[in-house]
């Protein structure tokens, strides 16, 4: 399954619940605000590093350059993907859930 | 590859309609078919053509009207969303005594049902915004 997330984790409980529920081999998805959980150490990172040994994690890099970052600016391991890296995820896995 | 996608967001506020514009682009661009559309919640403010942003930015609004005459996609409005913010076309105007009618071009106005066949229909349903 490809779960994509749209709010920040300092905004909503999205991501973690997402991380909870996410079975081994899902793909995360972190778009618009989402992109704050990827951010490099932040209260987080640990609860990436922790998903990340199931699930994993892509961040849309337009979002990340709205807002002023770089892929610099993320924790290792959490790929960057423009629109058609997203088209591309939502063929590999059959099913999408929006947190 | 069939897709369907729902938007539940408003324009200008939330990013979820740009979002899906931009990603229902890169459907297009990838060689796959976009089933529909569907506007729902918040989301059925993307449809009206009263919408009159400054010149220097994105027009949400026109950007789907473009793309659906482009691409011949089916722009799906939940017609009870739509009647509670004030989203009409000319019939429901018409029928509910109203003084005109706001509804943009390439977008149609109906129901559920709608929806619920763009998930049987297509091979992959994507939902934007909450």
């Amino acid at each position: 399954m490809l779960h994509t997330v749209n709010k920040s984790p300092y905004q909503s409980d999205a991501l973690t619940t997402c991380f909870g529920l996410a079975q081994p081999g899902s793909a995360v998805l972190l778009i618009e605000d989402g992109i704050y959980g990827a951010m490099n150490n932040t209260k987080f990172s640990t609860a990436i590093v922790i998903a990340q040994q199931c699930c994993t994690i892509y961040v849309l890099e337009p979002d990340l350059q709205a807002r002023g970052f770089d892929s610099d600016c993320i924790m290792n391991a959490i790929q960057t993907i423009d629109y058609d890296g997203f088209v591309s995820l939502a063929e590999t896995y059959s099913v999408v859930q929006a947190w | 590859m069939k897709f369907a996608l729902m938007i539940n967001q408003g324009p200008y506020t939330h990013q979820a309609s740009d979002t899906a514009y931009h990603f229902a682009c890169a459907v297009l661009k990838a060689g796959h078919e976009v089933f529909r559309i569907f506007f729902y919640h918040d989301g059925v403010n993307n449809a009206t053509r009263m919408t009159t942003p400054p010149q220097d930015d994105r027009h949400v609004i026109d950007r789907w009207s473009e793309l659906a005459s482009q691409h011949k996609l089916d722009l799906v409005v939940c017609v009870a969303a739509a009647q509670r913010r004030g989203i009409l076309d000319e019939d429901e105007a018409r029928r509910h005594g109203k003084d005109g009618d706001n509804l943009a071009p390439g977008f149609r106005i109906s129901g559920l049902g709608q929806l619920i066949e763009a998930g049987i229909e297509a091979d992959r349903f994507l939902v934007f915004g909450n």
